[in-house]
């Protein structure tokens, strides 16, 4: 009885000794944190990071740009991702810009409506037009589809398209760029948004005032749906982070970037 | 020795204690974070007001309360009659072998991961909804439906033991009397077992609040009041789900108040069924 529970004793120690050093990385790394948005091209990056740097680990996770904003002053991570332009208390942060993103205006590819003029954009989404024979379409009531709030792609279309409207509260919403083609690529009375550099051959982009999205439209400026990808950092970058980081504003970095259809950064600037 | 006893004892004490203390504290870890926010808008603004929109310091909870019960009352008239239908056939009318090999499949259908549900619904049911009966198709009718199913488990298995668990004395009678097979079922047995019954149906309830994952990705989370069961809606369970990962500040203190009712539903369904089970025992 006695030597039994002294054998379950040394059992439980040895397991408590290799929980521990379970618990220890293999690899010293950092972690990169935040927007969903920039979440893919971050572990595209990273990939290609640690091919090159073999000894390196990169973590990217998600969490959207407000909890990774939050993870850099927590500490929980050393680069945050965000996919907006930083508010209030958050300027004192530092960021450089990446690369920027547009943010394409989506529908089924059967809908034959392919352009629609700004002001309708904010029209549709603000709930005034209801249905797509307003615009040329068939006599189908829209189904509007929405990021929650809170998200960084949703704070960009409000800013960009919506203006002081409010997005209709019957829209549907769904936590993810990913979720939202989903649904578009389902119902041919559906509508939404999300990053250019996502939108596939399930769904077509449409025409905004006549502008197509595209890289060139959008470096030439005349493409207005764009917004910033930012890395940002509680100090100035240093050690891996700031490896990580000039890495990623390396020439063949950029040029992997515009190739997931990104807009490569044009201005590389610390801003305070 | 009896010290030893005693040393066990009290560690043992400890450690289901520990367990007690993590619901403890969880519990009020979301009272601390979300009552104050109820307090600063009003609880009457919270609870019938019809707007949530966090960007601009609207937070409304009535359109997911009804969105909660609309999808649960769906879930719940598909439930019943399906569940009550099965823990009869299983107590009362199957033969041993078929019972064996339906009890554990219907167990199995309690393990299929929510995540697992809404995928299903979303590729196989929305479209359905949507070709046949119009709407988005991300809808209450869906989100029901699919609910309806999850819920199927709780009812008959807790049906099934109050069917079971009535003397054999009452079944004799019954059919002493003269009555047929499906008379006493009906007339006897049922009104004997109805406390098990409304119990498992009110555990049934409970789970149907609780879920989140399908709900998620078939209700559509439309923060409107729903005017029928084509269209979107969003739980008080979906809301907290879908916006934490962004909430900062008064919105994220919104959705632990989101929390706190929930709680108060949830403390509600529970203990009405614990109490209605504890009368079928005395």
């Amino acid at each position: 009885m006695s030597s039994n529970l002294k054998t379950l004793f040394w059992l439980f120690v040895l397991l408590l000794i290799f929980f521990a050093m379970g618990c220890q990385r293999s690899k010293a790394g950092i972690t990169v944190a935040g927007s969903t948005s920039v979440e893919p091209f971050a572990e595209l990056l990273a990939e290609e990071y640690m091919h090159r740097h073999p000894n390196s680990h990169i973590y990217v996770q998600g969490g959207g740009s407000s909890a990774g904003i939050e993870a850099i002053r927590s500490g929980a991570a050393h680069i945050g991702m965000s996919s907006r332009s930083l508010i209030g208390k958050e300027k004192t942060l530092h960021t450089i810009t990446i690369a920027k993103d547009a943010i394409a205006i989506i529908v089924h590819p059967k809908n034959p409506v392919h352009d629609l003029p700004f002001v309708k954009v904010r029209e549709v989404f603000s709930g005034q037009i209801r249905n797509w024979n307003e615009l040329g379409g068939p006599d189908q009531p829209i189904v509007l589809v929405t990021r929650e709030e809170g998200s960084g792609t949703r704070e960009a279309f409000q800013k960009l398209v919506m203006g002081e409207e409010d997005i209709a509260l019957e829209a549907l919403v769904q936590d993810s760029n990913g979720a939202i083609r989903q649904v578009v690529a389902g119902d041919p009375s559906a509508i939404g948004y999300i990053s250019l550099g996502l939108v596939n051959e399930k769904v077509k982009a449409l025409q905004i005032s006549g502008t197509t999205p595209s890289i060139k439209n959008i470096e030439s400026g005349q493409y207005h749906l764009v917004r910033p990808f930012l890395f940002v950092f509680l100090l100035e970058p240093a050690g891996e982070a700031k490896t990580f980081l000039d890495f990623v504003m390396s020439p063949e970095a950029q040029k992997l970037l515009a190739q997931e259809g990104l807009v490569t950064a044009l201005s590389k600037s610390t801003e305070k | 020795m009896d010290t030893k006893e005693k040393i066990i004892g009290k560690s043992f004490l400890i450690i289901a204690l520990s367990s007690i203390s993590a619901l403890a504290l969880i519990a009020i870890f979301i009272f601390a974070e979300g009552l104050p926010l109820i307090w600063k808008i009003g609880p009457k603004a919270f609870l019938f007001g019809e707007r949530w929109i966090p960007s601009k310091g609207e937070f409304g909870i009535l359109p997911m309360i009804i969105g909660s019960f609309w999808v649960t009352l769906g879930a719940l008239l598909l439930g019943i009659p399906l569940g009550m239908a099965c823990a009869i056939f299983l107590s009362e009318l199957a033969p041993p072998v078929v019972g064996t090999v339906l009890r554990p499949a219907i167990q199995l259908l309690a393990a299929i991961p929510s995540v697992i549900y809404g995928f299903w619904g979303l590729v196989v049911l929305v479209p359905l909804v949507r070709n046949y009966l119009g709407g988005p198709g991300l809808s209450i009718l869906s989100g029901s439906i699919i609910l309806g199913f999850m819920i199927l488990p709780t009812i008959i298995s807790i049906s099934e033991d109050s069917l079971r668990a009535l003397p054999s004395s009452f079944k004799a009678g019954g059919l002493a009397l003269g009555a047929t097979h499906w008379q006493t079922i009906w007339r006897v047995l049922i009104p004997a077992a109805r406390s098990g019954i409304v119990a498992s149906i009110i555990l049934g309830m409970g789970r149907a609040m609780g879920e989140t994952m399908a709900m998620i990705m078939i209700l559509g989370n439309a923060v409107k009041m729903p005017s029928s069961f084509l269209d979107s809606a969003r739980t008080l369970t979906t809301n907290i789900g879908i916006e934490m990962g962004y909430a900062s500040g008064d919105h994220r203190q919104a959705l632990f108040a989101t929390g706190v009712i929930l709680f108060f539903i949830i403390m509600i369904l529970n203990s009405s069924a614990i109490i209605l089970s504890r009368r079928r025992m005395g």
